[in-house]
């Protein structure tokens, strides 16, 4: 197991926990990650590279309960980048542009990238196409930093519902990206 | 426009705590209801056997409860390693044939000590014609809650965990039908029974790669 995969780990599972500082350096670092390995993977689709990052981002968000403290790191993010890899290739419908075999879980890690190009595909356009239930609670919790409470009061709705809103939206939102 | 370190303040402020035994505790809503589900339908359409006291005695009723049981728990084994990410299945389907080849091999060894004149009987039974479309039919409310939980989850092999959801599904409905048919030959059950938890198991391979995408 190498060092950052280590680190990485331990960044996600006390973010798991509930430490959000932590959850975001895991985030930020794995993002850097994630780059590296699908700019390799996509050399004849480099303007779809920092999507993918997105897209793969919000699925290692959305599908984080799935993590296996005892699992390595490596395997989970190397087979969730990978889905979204051939998701990604199908929806395209050219597989050829793929000049590596997928197998390479060890190279998940092996390098890193923070020179984020822009996305072509904008979050925020998306976001705003959600029902207000999802919307609202997404937009003042997650975009503004605000509290349940606060986001329940201003919305109007129970804070159960805000929460409900804000994971059931991050999964829509998921669900937009691979409809388009 | 949203760049990915915008994304990345949004996905982690205010994430909350994961609880740790999520998984688990899908598949033990789904496993209930489904199961419910499923015994509901069996004690309200075909009743369990009014013999069951006495066939309780007998060691072969045991063990065709013990066969649909083991290959529940293999199913089970694999759905849950299929719901995880770069999870491997290891020796789970070696688990799974396990139950399966002991009962073929038990059939080959009951069909061969009988008289040949015995042997249809033996393998037919007297309700061949519907018991694997019954096992079907009532493993309908395990296949929909099983499908429900695994949609909540990640399988990254679409097919494969839609089959394996169907088999545990197949599998658990055998079990609960088990106890109002009153087949009790090995060879019987050795093709039928597995028939039956087959035909889940196939549709949760067609409809898994549309269903299960996440």
């Amino acid at each position: 197991m190498s060092a950052s995969e280590d680190r990485l780990r331990d960044l996600l599972v006390q973010g798991l926990a509930g430490d959000t500082a932590t959850y975001h350096a895991f985030l930020k670092e794995l993002s850097a990650h994630l780059r590296a390995f699908l700019r390799g993977r996509l050399p004849r689709l480099p303007d779809e590279v920092e999507d993918l990052v997105q897209e793969t981002l919000l699925a290692v968000h959305n599908q984080r309960h799935t993590y296996d403290a005892g699992q390595p790191l490596t395997a989970w993010i190397h087979a969730i980048a990978r889905y979204k890899l051939v998701d990604l290739l199908r929806r395209r419908a050219g597989r050829d542009a793929l000049n590596d075999p997928l197998d390479d879980e060890l190279e998940v890690f092996a390098a890193s990238d923070t020179e984020a190009d822009d996305a072509r595909r904008d979050l925020v356009t998306l976001l705003n196409r959600l029902p207000d239930r999802q919307r609202l609670p997404i937009i003042h919790m997650k975009l503004e930093g605000r509290s349940v409470v606060e986001a329940a009061r201003m919305t109007g709705i129970s804070e159960a519902a805000v929460k409900v809103g804000v994971h059931r939206g991050l999964k829509a939102l998921a669900a937009m990206i691979r409809g388009e | 426009m949203m760049k990915t370190d915008e994304l990345i303040t949004m996905l982690a402020r205010g994430a909350v705590a994961v609880e740790p035994q999520a998984l688990q505790r899908r598949y033990v809503i789904a496993l209930g209801w489904g199961a419910f589900g499923t015994t509901l339908l069996m004690a309200i359409v075909l009743g369990v056997r009014p013999d069951i006291a006495e066939a309780a005695r007998l060691p072969m009723f045991w063990m065709k409860l013990a066969f649909p049981a083991l290959v529940v728990a293999g199913a089970l084994l694999a759905t849950v390693r299929l719901s995880r990410p770069g999870m491997r299945l290891g020796r789970v389907p070696a688990a799974i044939a396990a139950p399966v080849l002991a009962m073929w091999l038990f059939a080959a060894i009951v069909l061969l000590g009988a008289a040949p004149a015995e042997r249809p009987t033996l393998f037919f039974g007297d309700t061949w014609v519907y018991c694997p479309f019954i096992i079907a039919a009532l493993s309908v409310p395990l296949f929909g809650a099983l499908m429900w939980a695994m949609k909540g989850l990640a399988p990254t092999r679409l097919a494969l965990a839609g089959a394996s959801a169907g088999l545990l599904a197949g599998a658990g409905s055998a079990l609960i039908y088990s106890l109002h048919c009153t087949e009790m030959a090995v060879p019987f059950l050795g093709f039928w029974y597995v028939l039956g938890m087959s035909i889940p198991a196939a549709v949760g391979a067609a409809i898994g790669p549309s269903v299960l995408r996440w």
